[in-house]
């Protein structure tokens, strides 16, 4: 009995241990093919975005600010009616955790725009908004999309959209699309480059004119080019997602510049601008920083949202006098002028 | 056999499982997805006594604002050249040794090159900077000390170089041009001051001392006179109620300040405080001090 139970029991351990040992090496081979699995899923992935390249060169990745001596060419009288010409309509996605960016952008810069409407993921009882009844952010931006072109295709030419840890300056956009043909596809801002896409940040602000709003529309319905789910399995980010889609139509980013080659449009906030030049050239810091011209930053509170209202509009150091070509002026109403 | 072959199984899908999540974490912070993250936002708490605690604004080497050069080349600064000759203002800014390099150089980087003159004060002098000695010790107990003393510098050195006489903290930023044009209405042999007035303690009312606060030449005068007469003595550590109290003795005007449509523009607090509505509560000593009702 006792030698039979220890002769079972040696028998036993080692059949354990072949046991454990088995169950072990299943289990690394188990982890082997989960990661070849995930692997070919995300390289799969990929290919299927990168498949959207066209054939369709465009010769500009880099979109220039309109220049002082042509605007001054331009009669008196063609000038103002250039003035009124741009009509910018502003989106701005907003989900109910922003309540109090919502506030302060609503407060603000919003005001300049022709008209600005607010999407947000669900109804939020203290503010308006149109509900797309959605949180995912890709969603949200092809029904916002859809829903600006669907009603607004005929009185605005030039759409721009933005999140609201932005702040804008619509009087300088509109400088910037000045020479440039809303019935010509435009889609710019802050450009970046994701391996063979290159797509404008949403960060820093979303420019598109009437006919990429067109041709956006037209695909938003065709799911093989403008997927509601991109990613075949993980989230791709929205601007990517609009990049991907508008590549199909033809249309792709362009980064804007001024007269000196700085960025526009901006993802980051003027304060985080001016750390990194005192640090990388401390004798350049105001030279160096950012544009006379900027339309966006990008990473504000609200407080700071205020502080740029007053900056931009309202303080001015007496005796400097600035012969603008141009004058846009805010819609009635915007009192913040 | 069957129990050992099941529980093979399931290690190999535990085994799967936990490979294909692992991999996806790996993917996807290669890729860097965005998330729902909050940009990088900076926290300026201006209630903090401005303790930088970032170290940023430590400076190596000179920084230079480009603050004369013009960014606009379509900008008319022919008003603005024109006072700067009209209405000449000395500043001087009170800072110590341990503020030079860390307030003080942002000041002498960008609005001080706007004054006709600068002065950096601190208790002990520093050539290379340069900052002139007082010869007082550090601490808010010194303010009055080093600002009577610091008048008394500027007043034998520099009398006649300016007409006006402007005192700010190493923590403040004045727009000069704005500064010219209020004092262009004025006479600088005038006894009158002007700086945001508060109404308490002082009949006339007295200057905060945060917002700045700038001086005639006749009011420098009669200042510097004053503590030589006796008329004036340290009576308070409190700078600005004390030197308030002495201009009313001396007969140095509170001056409006206020511009054209009863708005305030010297500000003892950052924009944020004064541009949003609720920041400062109702209960704060501010709304009770203000000489002028508010607009």
């Amino acid at each position: 009995m006792k030698p039979t139970r220890g002769h079972r029991l040696r028998l036993e351990q080692p059949g354990r241990e072949r046991k454990m040992l088995s169950e072990s090496s299943s289990f690394l081979k188990g982890v082997m093919l989960g990661s070849i699995f995930c692997a070919l899923f995300t390289m799969l992935g990929h290919i299927r975005i990168g498949h959207g390249n066209r054939a369709d060169h465009h010769e500009h990745h880099h979109l220039q600010a309109p220049n002082k001596e042509d605007i001054s060419k331009i009669s008196e009288a063609e000038r103002m009616e250039l003035s009124k010409s741009f009509r910018v309509y502003c989106i701005v996605l907003v989900k109910p955790k922003d309540v109090s960016l919502w506030a302060a952008v609503k407060e603000t810069w919003t005001k300049h725009c022709d008209k600005a409407e607010f999407f947000s993921s669900e109804n939020v009882k203290v503010f308006e908004s149109i509900n797309v009844d959605t949180n995912d952010m890709w969603l949200m931006m092809r029904k916002a999309y859809k829903y600006a072109f669907d009603k607004y295709r005929d009185q605005y030419n030039w759409f721009f959209l933005a999140r609201p840890t932005t702040f804008a300056v619509i009087e300088n956009l509109k400088y910037f699309l000045l020479k440039k043909d809303p019935s010509q596809p435009f889609y710019l801002g802050h450009t970046v480059k994701s391996g063979d896409l290159e797509y404008v940040s949403v960060d820093g602000g979303i420019v598109l004119s009437i006919e990429s709003m067109k041709r956006l529309n037209s695909l938003l319905n065709v799911p093989e080019k403008c997927p509601e789910q991109g990613g075949m399995i993980w989230k791709i980010s929205e601007d990517k997602q609009l990049a991907v889609c508008l590549k199909y139509a033809g249309i792709f980013a362009e980064n804007a510049e001024d007269a000196d080659g700085k960025d526009v449009f901006n993802t980051k906030s003027v304060g985080l601008f001016i750390k990194e030049a005192m640090t990388n050239h401390p004798n350049q810091v105001v030279e160096g920083c950012c544009s006379d011209m900027a339309v966006t930053f990008n990473g504000l509170t609200p407080n700071q949202m205020h502080v740029m209202m007053y900056g931009v509009y309202r303080l001015r150091a007496f005796g400097h006098i600035f012969n603008d070509a141009l004058v846009f002026l805010p819609p009635n109403g915007s009192e913040n002028d | 056999m069957a129990s050992k072959s099941w529980v093979n199984f399931l290690a190999f899908f535990c085994g799967s499982a936990i490979g294909f999540f692992l991999c996806s974490q790996l993917f996807s912070n290669l890729l860097g997805e965005r998330g729902d993250t909050q940009p990088n936002m900076l926290h300026n708490d201006p209630h903090a006594r401005h303790s930088d605690d970032n170290g940023y604004s430590h400076l190596k080497g000179q920084v230079n604002f480009n603050a004369d050069a013009s960014q606009h080349k379509d900008e008319n600064t022919d008003i603005a050249e024109n006072l700067y000759q009209k209405v000449k203002i000395l500043c001087w800014v009170m800072t110590s040794p341990q503020n030079l390099e860390k307030k003080a150089k942002h000041v002498k980087a960008t609005w001080a090159q706007r004054c006709n003159k600068v002065l950096f004060m601190s208790s002990e002098e520093n050539q290379d900077f340069p900052a002139v000695g007082l010869k007082t010790k550090e601490g808010r107990e010194q303010l009055y000390w080093k600002t009577i003393k610091a008048f008394q510098y500027v007043h034998d050195h520099y009398l006649e170089d300016a007409d006006w006489f402007m005192k700010a903290d190493d923590d403040t930023y004045v727009i000069l041009d704005n500064l010219r044009w209020l004092l262009s209405k004025y006479n600088p042999e005038q006894p009158i001051y002007f700086g945001r007035r508060f109404k308490p303690y002082v009949k006339q009312g007295y200057m905060s001392g945060g917002a700045g606060y700038v001086l005639s030449k006749e009011a420098l005068r009669r200042f510097v006179n004053a503590f030589k007469t006796e008329k004036c003595t340290h009576s308070s550590s409190i700078e600005d109620l004390a030197l308030g109290r002495c201009m009313e003795i001396i007969n140095v005007e509170a001056g409006d300040s206020r511009d054209t449509t009863g708005k305030e523009t010297f500000h003892p607090f950052v924009p944020e405080h004064h541009l949003i509505k609720g920041y400062l509560p109702k209960t704060f000593w501010y709304w009770n001090y203000n000489y002028y009702p508010p607009v």
